[in-house]
């Protein structure tokens, strides 16, 4: 399961950030910011190769000691970046896979809302709920 | 080469397959050189086992004596040194030979061969011209020694025997047979290679199954299939090599996570055991034969397994060309490793795993180093820069543990402890050993001082944000940078420490990322704060002091910080300026009156709704708005243009986003169109050239919105400190205490001089500190006006009746000008409109607001030519209202009086009347001339009446007897009484006028007439020409008496005596009493002269008179417009009419009725004939000419008489004349007819019986 789960806008502001408040939240920020550095390189080297077929699935972005990085880009550029456990060895790519689609179709939801004002930080509660349910369940 | 045996199989990259000879040696020797070469010249396809593809392959073998001992015993699993063929080499020719030594060596060999199981072998047979020449005499036919050795030895394959002919010699047939024994070998040794490492593997795949019955041994399972990967090496399938690796890779990588989901194996202990060694890869060997060793011997730690799993996946992708593979698995399995050490809870030394990562990465990079050219590296720096990176992590981690990483000296527990790791790297490799720049050596100084840790940690530091700057990964590039400025802070250098701090801080905040924003941002104030730079450290502290992520406390303590400097008495002329956006937000600007336009000296209220983003409240001594001023040009029409201006009415609101969010772009808002209307008029007169619509923030709004720009964020990295310019006009208060949140602010905004006031910048003072905001966006102002005094006078209901009071509305704005005591309206009387006094007049006076603010009478004092109103004190820019009664004057008629000039010496207007195309009514335009207190020039203006009635009058006659009779049509909307309806003649007093009309009073409703009737008696002569006046009192009705008001109508009626009575009879033809339809009857008519010539024919027809005898001449026509007559003959002819009194003229004319029944007379028209002048008395027939022209005559008469009808109606007096001219102008005769009196006909409308013909019905039926 997720320590950390962001969605990022086009222009790579953050739409939605949250990780397991175990852990330091600012080190999550740090991570996932940067690695909107391999988002943008995966991104650009897909637009250059394959124009329509385009996998949204970016695949592992970068490992580090503790954590695994895997990013997903929708069709209109907002990223989604889930963040794993290095030590969590269990998750599959296609479990990933799959959590990205569920967090794809619940962002598609949210943009659906017509309250919704696209751009703004996300506070769907539906959004949240997906997105605990990806999350380590701590105590 | 023959000893090679003996060598223990170290350097795989030298092994071949091996192939032993057996049989004729010196043979093989002769041979040995051709063969090496030539047998991996050509490739061969080899399908392998398990399916793998076919790949092609070039043989090459070891060529080794044959011995038993190379055959493997039973049991042996060593692949590297298992002959995969056997040959035997013979020469002989000679039966003999063969019969006695050959065969029983061959047997022998082969016996061998088979009681180790091994079916791969070959015989070769050298033929040679030379033995068959020696031995010609005992020679046998050469293929009788191979068939005998065939039949010897390969009763079932005959492949297995060779024939290799003349190897020395350079023939066609020599190289025949020698490619047929290569393509031989290869295939007798491919088959070997399939058979056997078939069998092994299928032997390794039943050992692997077993992994889990106990007492299974990876270590010894590793020993196997890494055999497998030495001859996949040694036949150069390196890929195939490279599987065999990475499945040992998975399978422990397997045992290990089963470890950690609690299955345990035995055999994993020993790689529980703890770490003591760390020294790092070594990628320097093909093999590492200690750690091989130790495998072997089931002693390696789980860092040996993984660091000699890795060194041989090393050497082999370096084999395969793939540097950048190496780089990425390394990065993997440092991470891998460390994961695992941690899962199987094996106990390390602190540090040790950062040594063995930083040594490990600085060995993965020499090895590729080793094998890449420089600019294969540096294009290639994506797949390296993780290592860097890492590497400069490790090395960052360690030199905390060993206190390198502080001003301070290591203490002697850092010392002690970097003691314990260095030992466990144990002595330097040999082969790194005279490296200067090896891992090893690098750590060890690294270790040494924190000089030394210093100069590679800044190195490596460096190495890996160059490389992430040059990939273009700027955000890691920057996160490096950050970690190197906590290092600099760490060794007391904040200067160096902020420069990439704020590097950093620019890629957050053009990002929108708050939470580290704020964390470096912290951490950029602690470098200000020590760096001393006190005005960048209280914006910082401003920003942090309302940043949402920090906790209050934290809050507090920045705003403190900006307290504590605020409240220094330092120097007072050094005030520190501050952006005011990180301060408060201006989110609301509303004007009071929402106009946002006063006139000058007025009171306008400026509302700032602020929103603090402080912790606490504030204390502002001083908050002031600077404004710029600029003189209105416009004049008076300030108030409207100020109106133009601010579409939003007094209500601006700012929208800054949210600052400590931080959310970029796409969610501020853009901005609003701005337009303004243009207009171009000339500078002389006034008038408009041009007018347009004008955008005036075009550059923000055609801006390119790039999708990938940064946001224009609220708090930029650091805000511009602007200082406050101090303008000559300020909107200043004093002491406010702005509470966390919004608060209201209101100002008094200058207005003195009329123009255009724009609030620039806004300032709030706490002690020495100022929060500025450098400019209000959108931009926002007010207007002060000045304007002219401006009288209106307009009706109070429309519309305006004439001849009645009405009450017309003075409204006087009083602009800059002060009404003061004794002021006056002067207005010029004007006799058709006077001012009727009234006893109360009260004027009203308001503020622009319509608020009421005294009422007084008015004094109105009239003198003959002028009326004054003195008016009452009013203050500037107020409204004073009045009413006044008026009355204009409905005017008589025809009356038309000659031009009069005002007092005011101005010609006066003659009010004309129109008719108005809206209204049915005749209006009037009354001119108003009323001099002002305030200007030289008299105000003119201009009232409208109608006229609410429209008269017109007839004439009537019977025979000699005459009736007036006048028809008043009420043409307004208003209901009146009619009293006292007279009509009076002037001039001549015989005259009596007899009136028919018996109501006093008589109601006149909206759009009705009614028609007034008398008749007109006189005793000696009845005047030509009658001057009446028809006047009658009117009112609205149900009103009393006294509002009645006169109405006049004055008309003249002329020629009104009768000249002619016209009688006319029909009588029947003869012999018939009655007409009949169809016959002639005649029309016989009788003109009778009543009077005697009257004054006015006699000048019209004086000339005429040719014989002496006064004649006038008459025309008379017969028409019948209804078509009942048929006029037979002549309808028309010419009378001479004697001018006296009872001359009668009789005419009888044939008509015939076309219709039964009682048909009115046919009309009798008599005409006035006026004969061509002199000047055209050269016409040759007149009358002729009236004759043949009476039908066109008949037409212009009737223009004629449409044209004198006119001219008399107006009641000209020179119309006659006109007419007279004209008829000179004419030439011809012309018609003329009598006026409406002058001819009276007694059978007007008489009728008389026609009967029906009494012969000849003819009856048409028509069916159908």
């Amino acid at each position: 399961m997720a320590v950390c789960i962001a969605a990022f806008a086009k222009e790579n502001y953050p739409l939605y950030i949250r990780s397991v408040p175990t852990q330091n939240e600012l080190k999550f920020h740090y991570t996932v910011h940067t690695s909107l550095d391999v988002v943008e390189e995966k991104i650009s080297a897909v637009g250059k190769s394959l124009g329509d077929q385009r996998e949204l699935y970016l695949g592992l972005l970068y490992p580090t000691e503790d954590y695994k990085v895997y990013g997903y880009v929708t069709n209109s550029k907002v990223k989604f970046v889930i963040v794993v456990d290095s030590s969590n060895t269990s998750l599959r790519d296609n479990e990933i896979r799959s959590m990205f689609r569920k967090l794809h179709n619940s962002f598609t939801d949210v943009m659906c809302n017509p309250f919704y004002n696209p751009g703004d930080p996300i506070q769907s509660k539906a959004f949240n709920g997906i997105v605990s349910g990806m999350m380590v369940q701590t105590g | 080469m023959d000893c090679q045996e003996e060598k223990p199989i170290i350097y795989t990259m030298e092994n071949k397959p091996i192939v032993t000879c057996a049989g004729d040696q010196g043979l093989f020797t002769s041979l040995y050189t051709s063969l090496a070469q030539q047998l991996p010249r050509e490739p061969m396809e080899w399908r392998g086992t398990y399916g793998r593809a076919p790949k092609m392959i070039h043989l090459e073998a070891n060529f080794v004596q044959f011995k038993e001992e190379l055959l493997p015993k039973e049991g042996n699993k060593a692949l590297l040194t298992f002959p995969f063929l056997h040959i035997y080499w013979t020469d002989c020719c000679d039966t003999e030979m063969y019969k006695s030594s050959v065969k029983e060596d061959m047997l022998r060999w082969q016996n061998t061969l088979r009681s180790h199981g091994s079916a791969d072998w070959v015989i070769i047979i050298v033929e040679t011209n030379d033995t068959k020449r020696k031995n010609k005499t005992n020679i046998l036919p050469r293929s009788s020694i191979v068939d005998k050795i065939r039949s010897d030895f390969c009763n079932k394959q005959n492949d297995r025997c060779v024939v290799l002919s003349d190897p020395l010699k350079e023939s066609s047939r020599s190289v025949e047979s020698w490619n047929s024994l290569l393509l031989k070998l290869r295939t007798l040794l491919l088959m070997s290679f399939t058979k056997n490492l078939g069998r092994f593997e299928d032997d390794m795949r039943t050992l692997r199954e077993k992994r889990t019955q106990p007492g299974w041994s990876f270590c010894e399972y590793f020993m196997v299939q890494e055999e497998l990967a030495f001859v996949f090496e040694m036949l150069q399938q390196f890929e195939d090599a490279l599987v065999q690796y990475d499945e040992l890779d998975a399978l422990f990588t397997q045992y290990v996570l089963n470890f950690g989901a609690g299955d345990t194996a035995n055999w994993l202990g020993s790689f529980c055991a703890p770490v003591r060694n760390w020294s790092g890869l070594l990628l320097r060997r093909p093999i590492d034969m200690e750690k091989r060793d130790s495998i072997q011997r089931g002693e390696a730690s789980l860092l040996d397994l993984r660091s000699y799993l890795f060194s041989r996946q090393c050497t082999l992708l370096i084999f395969l060309q793939r540097p950048w593979e190496v780089t990425q698995r390394a990065l993997e399995l440092l991470h891998n490793c460390v994961q695992e050490l941690r899962l199987l809870e094996v106990s390390v030394v602190d540090g040790a795993l950062d040594c063995w990562v930083f040594l490990s990465c600085l060995e993965v990079l020499h090895r590729i180093e080793g094998c890449c050219d420089q600019a294969q590296i540096a294009a290639n720096c994506s797949h390296t820069v993780g290592l860097w990176a890492y590497a400069t992590d490790k090395l960052k981690s360690l030199g905390e543990l060993c206190g390198l990483v502080s001003e301070k000296v290591p203490t002697s527990e850092d010392l002690n402890r970097t003691v314990d790791l260095l030992a466990g790297l144990g002595d330097e490799r040999p082969e790194t050993a005279n490296s200067l720049q090896s891992p090893y050596k690098k750590l060890k100084e690294a270790l040494s001082s924190v000089e030394a840790f210093e100069r590679h940690y800044l190195e490596l530091s460096h190495a890996a944000m160059e490389m992430y700057q040059a990939i273009g990964r700027m955000r890691s590039a920057r996160l490096v940078g950050k970690s190197l400025a906590e290092f600099y802070m760490r060794k007391g250098d904040p200067e160096r420490a902020e420069t990439f701090l704020q590097e950093a801080l620019k890629s957050y905040v053009s990002e929108g990322w708050s939470l580290p924003l704020t964390h470096t941002r912290r951490q950029i104030a602690e470098c200000q704060k020590l760096l001393g730079r006190t005005e960048d450290y209280l914006q910082t502290s401003a920003l942090l002091a309302g940043d949402e992520n920090l906790t209050t406390e934290e809050r507090k303590h920045f705003f403190q910080e900006i307290l504590s400097f605020a409240g220094k008495s330092g120097n007072p002329s050094h005030k520190v300026s501050l952006s005011m956006n990180v301060f408060a937000q201006l989110t609301r600007l509303q004007f009071h009156p929402a106009t946002a336009s006063v006139h000058s000296g007025g009171v306008l209220q400026v509302e700032l709704m602020l929103r603090s983003l402080m912790p606490v409240s504030v204390h502002i001594q001083q908050l002031a708005a600077s404004i710029h001023f600029e003189v209105d040009h416009g004049g008076t029409l300030g108030r409207s243009k100020g109106a133009q201006r601010h579409t939003n009415l007094g209500t601006i609101e700012f929208n800054l986003g949210n600052p400590s969010a931080g959310l970029p772009s796409s969610a501020a808002p853009r901005p609003v169109l701005e337009l303004d209307e243009v207009q171009d008029r000339s500078p002389s007169d006034n008038s408009l050239n041009s007018t347009g619509v004008v955008c005036k923030n075009t550059h923000l709004l055609i801006r390119r919105h790039e999708s990938n720009s940064p946001p224009e964020m609220p708090n930029c990295v650091s805000p511009p400190t602007v200082a406050m310019k101090e303008g000559a006009q300020m909107l200043k208060v004093q002491d406010v205490t702005l509470e966390p949140g919004n608060n209201s602010v209101i100002f008094t905004a200058p207005s003195g001089q009329p123009g255009s006031y724009m609030l620039r910048q806004l300032c709030a003072t706490v002690g020495e500190v100022q929060f500025i905001q450098s400019h209000i966006y959108p931009s926002v102002g007010y207007e002060v006006y000045s304007q002219e005094p401006q009288l209106t006078v307009e009706p109070l209901s429309e519309p305006l009746l004439a001849g009645l009071p009405q009450m017309v509305k003075f409204t006087l704005l009083t602009g800059h000008y002060t009404v003061k005591k004794g002021d006056a309206l002067q207005l010029s009387n004007s006799e058709t409109m006077p001012i009727l006094p009234s006893t109360s007049c009260t004027a009203r006076i308001s503020t622009p607001t319509a608020e009421l603010v005294g009422e007084s009478t008015l004094s109105i004092q009239s003198s003959e030519k002028v009326t004054s109103i003195s008016l009452p004190p009013t203050p500037p820019y107020h409204t004073m209202e009045f009413q006044l009664e008026v009355l204009c004057i409905i005017p008589t008629g025809s009356e038309r009086p000659a031009n009069e000039r005002l007092t005011n010496g101005e010609i006066r207007h003659r009010p004309r009347s129109y008719s108005h195309p809206d209204t049915p009514m005749t209006a009037i335009d009354q001119r108003m001339s009323i001099d002002c207190p305030w200007s030289i020039y008299s105000t003119l203006l201009t009232l409208t009446f109608y006229i609410p009635f429209k008269t017109k009058h007839s004439l009537l006659s019977a025979g000699n007897r005459k009736y007036i009779q006048v028809c008043v049509q009420n043409v307004s909307d208003v209901n009146f009484t009619l009293a006292e309806v007279k009509l009076t003649e002037n001039q001549h007093a015989s005259l009596e006028l007899q009136s028919f009309n018996t109501k006093t009073h008589q109601l006149l409703c909206s759009k009705h007439s009614v028609f007034c009737l008398w008749e007109v008696r006189w005793k000696d002569d009845l005047p030509s020409c009658l001057q009446c006046v028809f006047s009658a009192n009117f009112s609205p009705i149900n009103q009393d008496t006294s509002a009645f008001k006169p109405f006049h109508y004055q008309f003249q009626l002329e020629r009104v005596t009768t000249l002619y009575s016209v009688r006319a009879e029909i009588l029947p033809p003869s012999g018939e009493q009655h007409c009949r339809c169809g016959l002639v009857c005649d029309l016989e008519v009788c003109i009778t002269r009543l009077t005697e010539l009257s004054e006015g024919e006699i000048t019209e027809d004086s000339k005429t008179d040719t014989d002496g005898l006064k004649t006038t001449k008459l025309m008379y026509e017969v028409a019948d417009s209804s078509s009942n007559w048929a006029v037979c003959g002549k309808s028309s002819g010419m009378v001479l009419m004697p001018t006296k009194a009872n001359a009668t003229h009789k005419v009888q004319i044939e008509v015939m009725p076309l219709f039964a029944g009682h048909l009115p007379f046919p009309k009798i028209k008599v005409l006035k004939y006026l004969p061509h002048t002199a000047a055209v008395a050269t016409q040759p027939d007149p009358d002729s000419c009236v004759e043949n022209d009476s039908l066109s005559l008949l037409d212009k008469t009737l223009d004629d008489q449409a044209d004198t009808a006119s001219i008399r109606s107006r009641g000209s007096v020179h119309s006659v004349g006109s007419g007279d001219q004209q008829q000179r102008g004419v030439a011809m005769p012309r018609l003329e007819p009598f006026s409406p009196g002058q001819v009276f006909n007694h059978s007007h409308t008489q009728q008389v019986l026609v009967l029906p013909t009494t012969e000849d019905h003819i009856m048409e039926v028509n069916a159908t």
